[in-house]
Formats: C-alpha cells, sequence, structure tokens
C-alpha cells in the first residue's frame, strides 16, 4: 500500500459520520417552487439543482475525486420519502452504535423549514396511509417487513456501458427515442416525452458536477506549491473534463467515470444497495491492457488507483434512517458487492490478471465497504478460487463466494437471454441479476417461523391475542400431520397475498411520484422504451420476497411430527401449553425437543425433506405472481439480520427455541442443530432447489488454524466446489474463533479492527447490537471439515 | 448398524470425495477386532469405487490382515517402538508380530503410511526414532511417516472419570525437538509430518 493510500485509508475510517442537510435543503427548496411539473421533470430538475449547488471538496491526496455530501462521511438525508423527526435525529447524534452527528444549525434547520414542508408529503406517510387494517396488523405482528417505507427501489447493478460510452452518447440516444415518439397512436407518447426530457436534464446534472470537479481541481492546482501534486491535480481536471462527457480512454478515467455515476444514483434518491460496478475485472480490463502497452499504467498505479477508488465507497455511510430503525439499524454499510470472475458474456472464463488485482485490493484495504464477491464458475481455474480462500482466511468475512454457475442457471429459467445471463451476477447480499438490464426489488423479509405460531393459534397471534390470520382450523382437530401442514399452507397463503397486495400499490407510489431518471439512463431498456426504471422501463422487472427461519420452521414442523403425530412422546395440546408458558418447568422436555428430534442440517432426509416441502409451499405461493410493471414475484432465501428482529417477536417454537431468541439465519440450520459437522450442513442446503430462487445465503465459521496451512486452503477449495457441485448458490466463511469475539464483546476498544461475515455483507464486529454478537458467537463453530 | 446402513452413510459423501479424492476412513479403536465387518464394508467400498483407509495398530493374525488387505487402499499403521522389551513394558504385549505384519503388507506391495506416537519419556529419544526409520527404510511401501507428538487434552477427562491421570506433568515435545526428529527420519522416509 502506497503513503498515499495508507493516508487516504486512514482519513476515510477515522471521517466522523454525519448528517448533511444540503441535499434537504436544496430539494425543499426546489419543491416549494416547482408547480406545475410532470414527476419526471420534476425529480430530474430537482436531481440537477443539487448537482449545481452542492458543495463539492477534493480530499488531500485523492485521484478518484467526488463525494456524495461536502466532506467524507456527510451523508445526506431524503425527506422526500422519509423526513427525520427531531426526535430521529437526536437519536442518531446520541445512540451508541452507528451513530451520526447531528450539528445544532442541522437540527435547527430541520425544525424551521425541511420538517414543517415534509410534514404529510412524504413516500413513507403515503404508504401507511394507503395499507390495509390487515396489512397494518401483519405488519406490526412482525410477519413481514417493507422494504421501500425509507429507501427506493433500486437493487441494482451496472454493465459494461458506460465503458463504451459517454454521457454525450447517451443524450444522443434519447434524442433519438424523442425524435420517434409517436403521438398520433401512442397513448404514452406523452408521458415518455417527460420521461426522455427528464432523463437528459438529469445527465445535464452528472455533467456539471463533473465540470465543477475539473474547474475545482484546476483551481486548486494553481494554488498547489508541491510540484507533483500540482501535475495530479492537473490531471484530475483533464480526467474530469473528459468523462463522463465522452467514454473512457484510460484505467484512470474509467474508474472516475464510474465514481461519478455512482454518485448521480445514490444522490438522485437513496436506492437499496446503492449502486455497484458489477464485473469490475472484467469491465477495466481493456483499459488495463491497453495501459500497460502504451506504458502508462503499470500493475502499482493500477493498484493504487483501485485503492483510492475503495476508498471512496468507505466515505458513503448507508443513509441514516428514521423511527424505530434508527435506533436499531446496525450498520454504515451500504451494500455495493463487487464481483469478480465468473463467466464473460461469451460463456469462457472471466479470470484475467485484474481479477487477482483487485483480490489483492480487498485483502489489502480491509474496509467495510465496498463488500466484494467472486462469481465461481467451473470454467474457473482452481487458482482463482485459492487466491480468494487465502484472503478468507484472514477474517475479514470477505470475499464471498458465489457459484456463477448456478446463478446462470437461475437467470435462464427467468426467461433471460444467455448473454445478459452470463454478464449477470451477485449484489447487495446474495441477490440474482441481469446486470445493466433488470430492476430485480427486494421488497420485504417474511417470517416464515411465525405463520406457524399463529396456525398453531387458528389465526391468532398469541404475543397480542390479536386475530391477525384466518380461521385455518382449531390445532385440536388435527388428525395427522397432514392436517397441520395444510393448515400452515392456508395462512401462509394468506399473509403473502396481504404483502403482495401492498407491494402493488407501493411500487404504483413510486412508479408515479418517485421516477429516477438518471438511473433510468444506465438500465436498459428504459431509453428505448421512454419509461422510468420504477415504472418498468428495465429489460426485466423481477421482484423479491425473501423467506427468514428456513431453520427453525424446518425443525419445528419435524419436532411437531416426530414427537406429537408419530411417537406421540407429546399430545399436541400438552405441546401448545409448553410453547404459551416458554417451557417454563418443562426444560427436561424443551431438551428432549432440542436433542432428540431430526434437525435440518445434518443431511437426514427426515428433517430436509420438510424443509424441501416449506421451501415448495414458499414458492408456490409467491413465484409467478404478477407485478406492476410487466414482471413477476420470484423468491429469495436471506435474512441480513432480520432473523433477529423476527425471532424477537415470535414465541417459543416446536424446535425448542425459547420465545425471542433469533431465528435461524439465512439457509444455515438452527444455531448448534448441525452436528454432523460442515458436509452434512452442505448436505442438507444442497437439496434445496436453488435454481428456482433469486438467492440464498450459507454462512460458515472457521477458526483460523483450520486454514493455516496451504492443505487447509486446499480444503477450503474442495469444500467449496462440492457445495456447488450440490447447486449451492452462495457460500461465506468467518474465519475467527469465539474466544477472541468474546474478547472483542468484553473490550471492544482492544477490538475495533475486528470484521465478521453477519450476513451478506461484513461489518465491524463492535458496531453490531449485543444480541447480533452473542448470535455470532454461537453460530456453529467448525472444528474441522 | 448393518453394512447396508453404514454404506449408505459413507455414500452420502460422495459428492465429497469426488473433490477432494478423499474417501472412506475406518479407525477406532481397532477396527480390526471386529475385521469381519471391516471386510464387508471395505468389499462395499470397493464396489462403489470409493477409496478406503484401515487405521490400525497391526496386532492380528496374517490371515486376519490378508483378508482386510486384499479390499483395503491405504493401510494408517501404528509403530510405537523397535524395542520388543519397551514394547513389553508400556503396551503388554510384544511387537514381534506387529513388525512380521507390517512386513507382509510391504511383500503384499499395500500403500502404508505409518504413524509414530511420540511418548514423552517412552519412546521419543533419538535411538528408538533412528530405529525406526532404519526398519521402515528396507520397505518397499512406506513412503510417509506421520509423527504423532503427545498432547495433554485428555488430561480433564482423567479427573471428570476420577482416574489416575498416568501422565501428569509429562511436556509435550518441543518444537525444535519435533524438527530434529523430522530431520532425522527424512535420511530414511521421503515424506515426514506432524499430525496427519
Amino acid at each position: 500500500m502506497t503513503e498515499r493510500v495508507r493516508k487516504l485509508r486512514e482519513q476515510s475510517i477515522n471521517a466522523v459520520p454525519h448528517v448533511s442537510p444540503e441535499r434537504a435543503r436544496i430539494v425543499t427548496g426546489f419543491y416549494k417552487e416547482a408547480q406545475f411539473l410532470s414527476a419526471p421533470m420534476r425529480r430530474a430538475m430537482t436531481f440537477r439543482r443539487i448537482m449545481e449547488q452542492k458543495d463539492i471538496c477534493i480530499n488531500d491526496g485523492e485521484l478518484i475525486v467526488g463525494e456524495r455530501g461536502p466532506a467524507p462521511k456527510a451523508t445526506y438525508t431524503f425527506p422526500e420519502l422519509c423526513c427525520h423527526t427531531i426526535q430521529d435525529l437526536d437519536i442518531l447524534n446520541s445512540r451508541e452504535k452507528v451513530w451520526f452527528r447531528v450539528e445544532e444549525s442541522t437540527r435547527k434547520e430541520y425544525s424551521d423549514s425541511i420538517i414543517p414542508f415534509w410534514k404529510g408529503n412524504t413516500i413513507r406517510e403515503k404508504i401507511f396511509e394507503e395499507m390495509t387494517d390487515a396489512w397494518k396488523a401483519a405488519y406490526s405482528a412482525g410477519i413481514f417487513t417493507e422494504f421501500m417505507e425509507q429507501r427506493a427501489p433500486g437493487h441494482t447493478v451496472l454493465d459494461d456501458k458506460i465503458y463504451r460510452k459517454g454521457l454525450k452518447d447517451f443524450k444522443r440516444e434519447i434524442a433519438h427515442s424523442l425524435e420517434t415518439l409517436d403521438f398520433l397512436n401512442d397513448p404514452e407518447a406523452y408521458n415518455k416525452k417527460e420521461e426522455l426530457a427528464a432523463m437528459s436534464i438529469a445527465i445535464d446534472g452528472v455533467l456539471t458536477l463533473a465540470h465543477r470537479y475539473a474547474d475545482k481541481a484546476q483551481e486548486m492546482a494553481g494554488r498547489e506549491r508541491d510540484a507533483a501534486r500540482k501535475a495530479e491535480l492537473e490531471s484530475i481536471a483533464l480526467v474530469c473534463r473528459h468523462v463522463p462527457a465522452n467514454a473512457p480512454t484510460t484505467f484512470w478515467e474509467a474508474l472516475q467515470y464510474y465514481w461519478f455515476v455512482h454518485l448521480g444514483v445514490i444522490t438522485e434518491l437513496n436506492p437499496w444497495d446503492a449502486f455497484n460496478p458489477g464485473r469490475l475485472d472484467q469491465h477495466l480490463y481493456p483499459f488495463y491492457q491497453s495501459g500497460v502497452a502504451d506504458g502508462s499504467l503499470d500493475e502499482e498505479k493500477a493498484r493504487e488507483l483501485l485503492e483510492c477508488f475503495w476508498v471512496k465507497f468507505n466515505n458513503q455511510p448507508a443513509p441514516p434512517k428514521v423511527g424505530v430503525t434508527a435506533a436499531e439499524s446496525s450498520t454504515y454499510t451500504d451494500f455495493a458487492n463487487i464481483n469478480t470472475g465468473g463467466l464473460k458474456p461469451d460463456g469462457s472464463d472471466g479470470v484475467n490478471e485484474l481479477t487477482h488485482l483487485v483480490l489483492d485490493v480487498i485483502n489489502e484495504m480491509r474496509l467495510v465497504q465496498p463488500s466484494s464477491n467472486i462469481q465461481l464458475s467451473r470454467k474457473n481455474p482452481d487458482e482463482f478460487l485459492k487466491h480468494a480462500c487465502r484472503v478468507i482466511r484472514e477474517g475479514r468475512g470477505q470475499p464471498s463466494i458465489f457459484n456463477a454457475d448456478t446463478i446462470v442457471e437461475e437467470l435462464l429459467r427467468q426467461g433471460k437471454s444467455v448473454e445478459d445471463a452470463r454478464s449477470g451476477g451477485a449484489s447487495g447480499c446474495v441477490e440474482t441479476g441481469a446486470f445493466g438490464k433488470e430492476s430485480y426489488i427486494l421488497t420485504g423479509y417474511f417470517n416464515l417461523p411465525k405463520v406457524l405460531e399463529i396456525t398453531l393459534a387458528n389465526g391468532t397471534d398469541p404475543r397480542t391475542g390479536k386475530r391477525i390470520g384466518i380461521e385455518s382450523g382449531d390445532p385440536a382437530s388435527f388428525r395427522t400431520f397432514d392436517d397441520l401442514l395444510g393448515a400452515f399452507k392456508l395462512q401462509l397463503r394468506h399473509f403473502i397475498e396481504i404483502k403482495l397486495r401492498g407491494n402493488n400499490v407501493i411500487e404504483r407510489l413510486y412508479a408515479e411520484h418517485m421516477p429516477v431518471p438518471f438511473l433510468s439512463v444506465l438500465i436498459d431498456d428504459c431509453i428505448k422504451k421512454g419509461k422510468d426504471y420504477n415504472n418498468g422501463g428495465a429489460r426485466y422487472n423481477t421482484n423479491y420476497i425473501q423467506g427468514v427461519g428456513i431453520g427453525t420452521i424446518t425443525d419445528s414442523l419435524a419436532a411437531l411430527k416426530y414427537h406429537v403425530f408419530e411417537r406421540k412422546s407429546f399430545p399436541l395440546s400438552g405441546f401448545l401449553r409448553m410453547l404459551a408458558q416458554d417451557f417454563e418447568e418443562s426444560e427436561k422436555d424443551r431438551l428432549q425437543l432440542v436433542n432428540m428430534s431430526p434437525k435440518y442440517g445434518n443431511d437426514d432426509q427426515y428433517a430436509d425433506g420438510l424443509m424441501q416441502w416449506v421451501f415448495e409451499a414458499f414458492y408456490d405461493l409467491v413465484n409467478g405472481r404478477k407485478n406492476t410493471k410487466g414482471g413477476v414475484y420470484r423468491i429469495n432465501l436471506l435474512p441480513t439480520t432480520c432473523h433477529v428482529y423476527f425471532g424477537s417477536v415470535t414465541g417459543a417454537t416446536p424446535d425448542g427455541r425459547r420465545s425471542g431468541m433469533p431465528l435461524s439465519e439465512g439457509i444455515s440450520p438452527v444455531q448448534g442443530a448441525d452436528r454432523k459437522g460442515p458436509t452434512a450442513v452442505l448436505k442438507s442446503a444442497g437439496k434445496m432447489d436453488h435454481v428456482r430462487t433469486g438467492g440464498t445465503l450459507l454462512n460458515q465459521k472457521f477458526t483460523p488454524q483450520l486454514l493455516e496451512s496451504e492443505k487447509g486452503i486446499e480444503n477450503l477449495t474442495h469444500l467449496v466446489r462440492s457445495y456447488f457441485t450440490l447447486g449451492g448458490h452462495h457460500i461465506q466463511f468467518n474465519v475467527v474463533n469465539a474466544q477472541t469475539l468474546r474478547e472483542a464483546q468484553a473490550h471492544p476498544e482492544q477490538h475495533r479492527d475486528l470484521i465478521v461475515r453477519v450476513a451478506g455483507y461484513s461489518d465491524y464486529f463492535c458496531d453490531l447490537g449485543k444480541s447480533l454478537q452473542d448470535e455470532i458467537i454461537t453460530r456453529t463453530e467448525h472444528q474441522g471439515f | 448398524m448393518t453394512t447396508a446402513e453404514v454404506l449408505a452413510e459413507i455414500e452420502k459423501d460422495v459428492v465429497f470425495y469426488d473433490q477432494s479424492g478423499g474417501g472412506a476412513s475406518f479407525s477406532g479403536g481397532e477396527p480390526l477386532l471386529q475385521h469381519e465387518f471391516l471386510v464387508s464394508l471395505l468389499k462395499g467400498c470397493k464396489r462403489l469405487n470409493i477409496h478406503t483407509v484401515v487405521d490400525t495398530a497391526g496386532l492380528t493374525t496374517a490371515a486376519i490382515l490378508d483378508g482386510v488387505s486384499a479390499f483395503a487402499d491405504l493401510f494408517l499403521y501404528d509403530l510405537k517402538t523397535l524395542d520388543d522389551a519397551k514394547h513389553r513394558e508400556f503396551t503388554g504385549v510384544s511387537n514381534v508380530q506387529i513388525l512380521s505384519n507390517l512386513r507382509r503388507l510391504s511383500d503384499q506391495q499395500k500403500p502404508v503410511i505409518v504413524r509414530l506416537p511420540l511418548i514423552p519419556g517412552v519412546n521419543d529419544t533419538f535411538e528408538d526414532i533412528r530405529r525406526v526409520g532404519e526398519f521402515v527404510a528396507q520397505l518397499g511401501n512406506v513412503h510417509e511417516i506421520h509423527l504423532l507428538p503427545y498432547h495433554p487434552t485428555g488430561t480433564e477427562k482423567y479427573v471428570r472419570l476420577g482416574k489416575e491421570f498416568e501422565m501428569e506433568g509429562a511436556v509435550p515435545p518441543s518444537a525444535d525437538d519435533l524438527s530434529l526428529y523430522v530431520k532425522e527420519l527424512r535420511q530414511y522416509v521421503a515424506g515426514v509430518s506432524i499430525g496427519g
């Protein structure tokens, strides 16, 4: 790492996260004056205004320029979606972890002008106003969460288009689309005109920003005494004059172009998972090759530029939440997840020299952002996987490993072309998408064990006594296990349909009020169709519901089947009483449930067959349902950290889990239920039909000793290849020992730099809440393969 | 458990053997004490083309050994000391049969990895180690020795069972000692590693 990078990295880590009212101020000002504008024009002109007026800075020594806010970690808010109250700001300022400093002047600006303007006029308020009582009851009971109440749909990734075309080229395409509008025969022509004009204005905004940076760099160069830095600032000015207006010609320009585009997307709105360059190694490789060939670039220079680029991601924390989530949210990570390796669009091995350089950069930078993953195909060489495993061994939870071949299969099953499928990959936590061509929206986590709890209470939530489900039958009337499964499926349908109904309303709210003309420029085929990303403009439009707690629900069904219906060791009534009392005074019975029942994660078909049944039930009820953008719903199985929240609202479960404890995480077995080692876990998880999902998440934890030698690395590669032979979608490793984690919990001050894999992302262990920390400690620590 | 049940369990992990070149290991206790069952499992694995390893102390008859050897792909063979008096003193039996069985496997050209437990004060002298090396060097089928240094991990278990721990105070061999042993053994056998 060069001295420059070391300093930039240090600056980034030490920068104080704080709320910047700048964006809120500009947006509020613009909305006050903009009266007769269509939604796309209003959004585009707001965006251009921000780009014209925002404060800009070039940090000491940096080569890639541009911050979203006025300074590193000065974090924007998005009052048009959800406006922070004074209480929210105070919580952000004072909470122990993942805090944001709020200046008194910010607080004042909020109470004087921002809050009064937005009160009653935010998307969030509109959402809650539009939702039915049934939706609200299920939402507050913790059956599902709602992704779009604070953040905009995003969940998308860029392909290679910006490396071939400048924004001026996109403007020409937009002009062409405008010219060919058919106002005589196309009833949507006017809407398309507004959208296309808005796209063009949004581009002007980003071009303006780039020119402002060029001017700033030039001006700083004029004042700079140090000759070397002066030359660098002059280069920065040249780069910013060339891109993003034109297609990049050098490695440096390619990175800077992406970064301007990234800033545009995350300033326009606060889309989920920020934004993401996708296959960085493949996109940059031609620039790397030509730079090396003409002598303007070498490996060290490329490494330094990549590392400067890495720092920029870390300077942009995820926008702070409002309401309950302001108190609970436990990450600064915004889920940009860089892909390496995989396949080329023609189906050949996509690994190149730059892939290895990117892995080195991940290893050196040791930052929580950006997240990174490798796309591993059977066509990729083992040395690629080994290199990744050596980085994983360092214990910071990165990169995670995806099965590129399964991802291609998932996308093909969804009807994508083979080239689009091969250029796709994973983003956010583990979500599959066709990069640059798909809007793939996660809409909310879904609490599968809670639905069983409500089934066993015939439609009532035992926590509140409120009836929120349907009457699916008095459990006393269940004569067979199939009766119970039938009732469960009725409740599942009920709640999934409530969720889908709500989603279809929320989706329209974004389509009508919150178009994203700049993001629409970047995703095919919005320009061609004259439609916004949030309104079906993308080539593919997929919505997801993410199932949580597959391990807990499976083990719970297995315990009921085994003990109540087969061995008849407990009558159902007694069993239910035990659950109602949270196993108080029945610890012996609880231990029998924990230790003497078939459990998912042990390659035991008794339990694994039930996992498959739940998967099929969930899949049947969700997959193929229509969204409002011409696409369909599909399922994912990932929790991020939601298994902790869902656990806190779910009573004792039949697998012996006590009330309030976390649910199982990802598609992992229940914490501690896997007793036959990692190979059995992989076998069980491999029985899920990953190809019919848009992503599953599997965590494994190893102690560092296991991977010390090259033999250990080799064993890990065999384990990964085996899981992928079984069709697994994703696997990630935490390489730390429980002892270290306990020490970090007791003495956070000595372990500030400890990074662990949480779910689809890595985070500082000490920033996590106590219950999440405990949960990570108890995740089975595998001592041998 | 029946042969079929054990084989079904072994077969579950074929996907991993395919990737790693691994297979099934039979250890114990002493698997040769149940040699009929062992042979039926080895035959089953052979049918499934799964690689097999038998981990044994080698105290058995030539006939039993031959029966097992006919179906096993590799032996992990414990060799404690060449000194028969010492062998008798610490294990209660002579090593004559054990050594002759090892020669027998050599005559059959059956691949063997010799495993040498290093017990402080018992067989950890240079003389002990050198003699093992010399013996193994004469055999055509041993290309690897695994040194298994003593460790006190089991101490706690003795305490919990209320048993006297006879190795109280024994010190595991130091890393320096171990590297000297490895160096010495490498003069006789190419592959020497610690642990295994």
